[in-house]
């Protein structure tokens, strides 16, 4: 089992440092998930609707949404996604927002 | 791919350690112009983008169908020579049939909420992902750069596109 601290908790990653329970989230863990995997800091309030929206799916739907869903649904441009988040917007957002990794192809 | 040989050591493995087995560039060439020709390299370079790969797009031949300002949105799927589709020969090259198969993916891929052609292109582009046409194309095909997309970020020749590709994956389709 690998562990992480993050603002002062120890929680439960998978080998690629997505988390393995959400629920063990909190909003003060995102700036230091955010700056370990190369977004820009600190987090903006489009980056905050982008993991909010994240998190909100997959507590619904039981998985991320898409790079494309994240376009049509959060309200954050497939453009200004990859400014918030230029390593893969979905992958990133899910990694910072607690959530697994999202699988889809499109 | 990155490897690491040690020319000191006596004993070096003959296979080459992999030390970085990631892919970080991919250059992607469009040669055909149907459907089923370009889609898969949309999905292709749509998704190296996604996992934060950097991506070009190289179109060429038939391919720049797909950034043909006027036929991007009516590209068509092969009926004819495509056994794939399980259907007779003869019945593929009836009037219509094209189109009507390609409607029938398309209304299939809506359900799955996948992007059209012209759709998806555009997206790509806002991914950050490069889209150039081929030169040699262009001129053969007497087109001229008003007759592409905007979102095409140039014309360029071969040469051009191997200094472009250097260091990553090259993918032909």
């Amino acid at each position: 089992m690998l562990t992480k601290t993050l603002a002062g908790k120890t929680v439960e990653v998978n080998d690629e440092g997505f988390f393995v329970d959400a629920t063990e989230w909190t909003e003060e863990m995102a700036p230091e998930l955010a700056e370990e995997v190369g977004v820009p800091t600190p987090l903006t309030d489009q980056h905050w609707i982008v993991l909010k929206y994240m998190r909100s799916e997959y507590f619904e739907k039981g998985t991320g949404p898409t790079v494309r869903k994240l376009g049509k649904a959060s309200g954050v441009t497939t453009k200004e996604l990859f400014q918030l988040f230029p390593k893969g917007p979905a992958k990133l957002a899910a990694l910072c927002a607690g959530i697994p990794k999202p699988r889809g192809c499109i | 791919m990155t490897t690491e040989t040690d020319s000191g050591a006596q004993d070096a493995p003959l296979i080459p350690k992999v030390v970085d087995p990631k892919i970080e560039k991919v250059s992607i060439i469009v040669s055909k112009g149907s459907f089923e020709g370009i889609y898969p390299a949309l999905i292709m370079a749509n998704g190296a983008r996604n996992e934060g790969i950097e991506a070009n797009l190289f179109f060429t031949f038939f391919g720049m169908d797909a950034v043909h300002k006027e036929r991007y949105d009516h590209i068509k799927m092969a009926t004819v020579g495509n056994p794939g589709l399980h259907m007779a020969t003869w019945a593929g090259g009836l009037p219509g049939a094209s189109a009507l198969m390609t409607k029938y993916m398309e209304k299939q891929m809506e359900k799955q909420d996948f992007p059209g052609i012209a759709e998806f292109v555009e997206m790509i582009s806002d991914t950050g992902a490069g889209m150039y046409a081929c030169l040699a194309s262009v001129d053969l095909f007497g087109l001229e750069r008003d007759d592409l997309i905007e979102q095409l970020d140039g014309i360029i020749t071969v040469g051009e596109f191997y200094d472009m590709a250097a260091g990553g994956q090259i993918i032909f389709t």
